[in-house]
């Protein structure tokens, strides 16, 4: 059976496509060298749309308010630029209401689109510009040690990475974040409170690494303007323990956290990166994988959900599941020397 | 149909779901056609593969496994026609519920008349209503053009006007609509349905200018203000769907052309098999078709002739979870559980649940709060379809669900229940049926492939359906009265064929069970007492003949509405008793 992988890898090759949600200019170069808050591409973007009914207001017909207008499509004005005219001894006029640019006009109206801003693509993770995508962002490999995570906030930062996660276990409380902690990424286990989500905030902490959060903190999570990248789920979770090994051994060092809203058809993931120093490109990640005995791998529900343990045998058939229910099943040798069955479906391969 | 089913020649049925694909061989064994096996895989419409024949190609590959018979050659493409040395298929029919639930918008004139049609019409495809847009709307027109560049449809679904009545209302309302489209990328707009006034194509048409090709035309569903017809505009809704599914999900282009354009949508493909059965089976009563699954609860239901689908993602079982608490508690779907539960355990789960539609409950307390949701999801999904059943369905006190028989249920938490009567009290707690009813499992999920089957080969449904390939769990009998509990409310009699007898007094407030099995038959006599309605009118009594199931005839002495008691304790006692009652621990 094919067997979904979680990656959870010490040094890989990684390689990450940034494109923005409209058309836009890129910036960046092939084959340039590219930080996290790099902007690679921009573009413009409205915010507000205004329609002038021009027949409406002078009262006239379609047509003959399309004779008197005085812009066209991609003109750019200024507030109070005169749009259209009438005739006659009092005639009307009709102003731009704000400053703005005319999308269209036609059939006796003008639509413009005001309040443009620049939307700004960071690179997200450091790394170098191997592909342009035409007005739309760049596709960046690098190298490095890899997290991936269940949740994210929808945010991007860089810094180092402090471990206040002694045990996968130990949750992150407001008591554990001082000011010393400013300017840092923090691995920590489960958050159970808004008090730590407001501590981290008022400490200007670059982001959070954690195990679990209670669901009722989710949208407090959203808001802020750190990243939060949840490796495990939702409730009281310990960190698993590959995920937390990987990153205590690497504390102290500059992470990328790129807490990307998980979404399951483009693939996108939130995500913790390592940048390593590397003499030749280490493999990329596999996507897929087969079950098969002595893999790694990660438990997705209870028993012992998040757990990490190895397949050591793929049962025959179906199987019997305390549940009641009947499914393929592999017997599963975790890392405290038990061993329990699980349903090949709740597995995931680490690697 | 083509000359090869005129022919009884065999077809591969491929349904994909949101977290498992099935490929289903119905081929003719001794002159009629038979469901023969069913191979399964996950689906693969999600990354990494990102590619649903793929899911596809595994099922079929798994079911030429469990038949020794090839239907994939080596480059694993599709055997068709059927080849001489057993190979191969002659045809193949698809039905699509996985991707995303698609973002729809409703554009009507009145919001009880064409509104309420178009919303009736969205709720036939996997859609959430974003925003709904009418003549009453206060917003001005940039507001509106903004509000749908923020929603960002994939579908807006248009009604309004009888035919040759208004024009002008439609085309102003139209106006900030046909705008929005314009402002969006080419490829992220959204496609649009008009399905009202019949007299305003050519102006619409005019209207939307470059936006034609993003334009569907189908016939009113509102051609009076006294008449709905909502089928052909479904049917060209269930084609829109799929071309919106061809540019969401790669592969589905793949099985178009395997398929020779014959994929529906999984929700249509079922609603137009309830058509079809409502016309064969109709009688007095309604016929009701439940599906509960990842990608969306689904209710259709079938009156002489008439029918209604209802596909709910909001109530579905997968990704869209922790949003089934924007419509109930977590109290209310605890009250379902045998189990002492905290609503801090069922939150995480709800959401943990989301992260992997595909895993299944492997634990005890898991698959009680698995069923625990299920049953309020069903619940939740029928309460909100029962407002379109048409208002001359029989039922026996105004209030209640309408008469049902049969009831046909399906979905992966129904199929793959550990026993048939924790389907049966799932289905019994969450529908609420009255009267006198047959309960079907369709636990090979083959309903919809039937449904879409009945397009190529309008003997083929029939022939499944009576060849035994669901599972008759029994006949329920739930009377109506109100009464206090423990009071017997109803004695039951039934008659073997060989003529010994079986008897039970049927107290409020419990559950009973007379064994039947399947392929028996029996004459069952029920003699309500404290005015109680089986159907037969409050406190009459009848003689009617019962077939045999899984679990024989069973009463539902519950009451309707079920009314589950307060205290926790004792509720779960109570439902502990069901359970063990319908066979379970």
């Amino acid at each position: 059976m094919q067997a979904p992988v979680h990656h959870i890898i010490a040094l890989t090759t990684i390689v990450r496509e940034r494109t923005l949600p409209v058309a836009g200019k890129v910036l960046a170069r092939l084959n340039q060298k590219v930080g996290p808050a790099d902007v690679v591409a921009e573009a413009k973007w409205a915010r507000e749309h205004v329609l002038l009914d021009v027949a409406r207001i002078l009262r006239i017909s379609p047509n003959a308010a399309d004779r008197l207008l005085k812009v066209k499509a991609d003109d750019t004005i200024a507030a109070s630029t005169e749009v259209a005219a009438g005739k006659g001894l009092f005639p009307r006029s009709v102003q731009a209401p704000r400053e703005g640019r005319v999308v269209a006009a036609g059939a006796g109206q003008v639509l413009m689109e005001t309040g443009e801003t620049r939307l700004e693509l960071h690179a997200g993770i450091p790394g170098t510009v191997v592909q342009i995508i035409a007005e739309r962002g760049v596709i960046i490999q690098t190298a490095g040690a890899l997290v991936q995570g269940v949740w994210g906030n929808g945010r991007i930062d860089t810094g180092i990475l402090v471990n206040l996660a002694e045990r996968p276990d130990i949750a992150l409380t407001p008591g554990r974040i001082d000011m010393s902690l400013r300017g840092s990424i923090l691995l920590g286990g489960p958050i159970k409170d808004s008090e730590t989500l407001q501590a981290a905030a008022e400490t200007a902490v670059r982001g959070l690494v954690i195990s679990s959060l209670v669901p009722s903190l989710l949208p407090l999570a959203r808001e802020m303007r750190f990243p939060i990248v949840v490796t495990d789920g939702f409730g009281i979770l310990p960190m698993n323990s590959a995920a937390h090994k990987l990153l205590a051994s690497n504390a102290k060092r500059e992470a990328t956290l790129n807490a990307e809203v998980f979404d399951r058809y483009s693939g996108a993931r939130p995500e913790v990166i390592i940048p390593l120093p590397i003499s030749q490109d280490p493999a990329r990640p596999r996507e897929m994988d087969t079950f098969a005995p002595g893999q790694q791998v990660r438990l997705r529900r209870p028993p012992s959900a998040g757990s990490i343990g190895t397949l050591t045998a793929i049962k025959p058939g179906l199987t019997l599941l305390p549940s009641g229910l009947r499914a393929p099943a592999a017997e599963i040798k975790l890392e405290n020397g038990e061993s329990i069955v699980a349903p090949l479906v709740n597995l995931e391969v680490v690697g | 149909m083509t000359s090869s089913m005129l022919e009884g020649e065999s077809l591969l049925a491929v349904d994909i779901g949101a977290t498992t694909t099935r490929a289903v061989l119905f081929d003719v064994v001794e002159n009629e056609y038979r469901f023969v096996a069913s191979g399964l895989a996950p689906s693969t419409a999600e990354a990494p593969i990102k590619d649903v024949s793929e899911g596809a190609r595994n099922a079929i590959a798994r079911l030429q496994e469990i038949m020794g018979r090839n239907l994939l050659d080596a480059k694993r493409e599709l055997i068709t026609p059927g080849q001489a040395n057993g190979a191969g298929v002659d045809a193949l029919i698809v039905t699509l519920s996985a991707g995303p639930t698609m973002k729809a918008v409703i554009v009507g004139l009145l919001a009880d008349v064409s509104l309420a049609s178009a919303r009736r019409l969205a709720e036939t495809i996997y859609t959430r209503i974003v925003e709904t847009i009418s003549l009453n709307d206060r917003r001005k027109p940039d507001q509106l053009i903004d509000a749908l560049l923020r929603v960002k449809p994939d579908l807006i679904i248009v009604a309004g006007g009888t035919d040759g009545g208004a024009s002008r209302s439609i085309q102003k309302i139209l106006e900030p609509v046909g705008l929005a489209s314009l402002l969006m990328p080419p490829d992220k707009r959204p496609t649009m349905l008009f399905a009202g006034n019949q007299k305003m194509e050519s102006a619409i048409k005019s209207l939307v200018g470059s936006l034609e090709k993003f334009t569907h035309f189908s016939p009113n569903v509102r051609p009076s203000l006294e008449t709905e017809d909502l089928d052909p505009a479904a049917r060209e809704l269930a084609r829109i769907f799929v071309n919106v599914r061809k540019k969401q999900l790669k592969g589905v282009d793949a099985l178009d052309l395997w398929s020779k354009r014959h994929i529906l949508p999984t929700g249509y493909a079922v609603g137009r098999m309830m058509r079809f059965l409502s016309k064969v089976y109709g009688a007095s009563k309604g016929i009701l078709s439940v599906d509960v699954g990842a990608s969306a609860s689904m209710i259709s239901a079938g009156f002489k002739g008439k029918s209604t689908l209802n596909v709910y993602p909001q109530f579905g079982l997968g990704e869209n979870l922790p949003g089934l608490l924007n419509y109930t508690s977590l109290e209310d779907i605890l009250r379902w559980s045998p189990l002492e539960l905290s609503t801090g355990t069922l939150n995480d789960y709800l959401y943990q649940k989301s992260l992997y539609p595909s895993s299944i409950p492997a634990t005890k307390e898991d698959q009680a709060l698995s069923q625990a949701i299920a049953r309020q999801a069903l619940y939740l999904a029928m309460q909100t379809a029962s407002r379109d059943f048409p208002r001359s369905a029989s039922t026996l006190q105004a209030g209640l669900a309408p008469l049902f028989d049969p009831i046909l249920a399906g979905g992966a938490i129904l199929s793959d229940a550990t026993r048939p009567g924790e389907s049966l009290l799932l289905l019994l707690d969450a529908l609420q049926p009255i009267g006198v009813t047959t309960i079907i499992l369709d636990q090979n999920n083959l309903l919809p492939l039937l449904g879409a089957a009945a397009a190529r080969n309008n003997l083929l449904p029939v022939q499944v359906l009576e060849s035994g390939a669901f599972l008759s769990v029994g006949t329920v009998v739930a009377p109506v009265v109100s009464v206090n509990y423990g009071t017997i409310i109803l004695r039951a009699k039934l008659m073997y064929e060989n003529n010994t007898e079986a008897r039970a007094d049927v107290k409020y407030g419990s559950l009973e069970t007379l064994p039947l099995p399947s392929g028996q038959t029996g004459k069952l006599t029920l003699q309500p007492e404290h005015g109680a309605d089986v159907g037969f009118g409050p406190g009459r009594s009848g003689t009617i003949p019962v077939s045999g199931g899984a679990l024989g005839v069973i009463f539902d002495g519950r009451g309707r509405p079920l009314n589950l008691p307060t205290d926790a304790v004792r509720r779960r006692e109570l439902i502990k008793k069901w359970r063990w009652t319908l066979g379970g621990e």
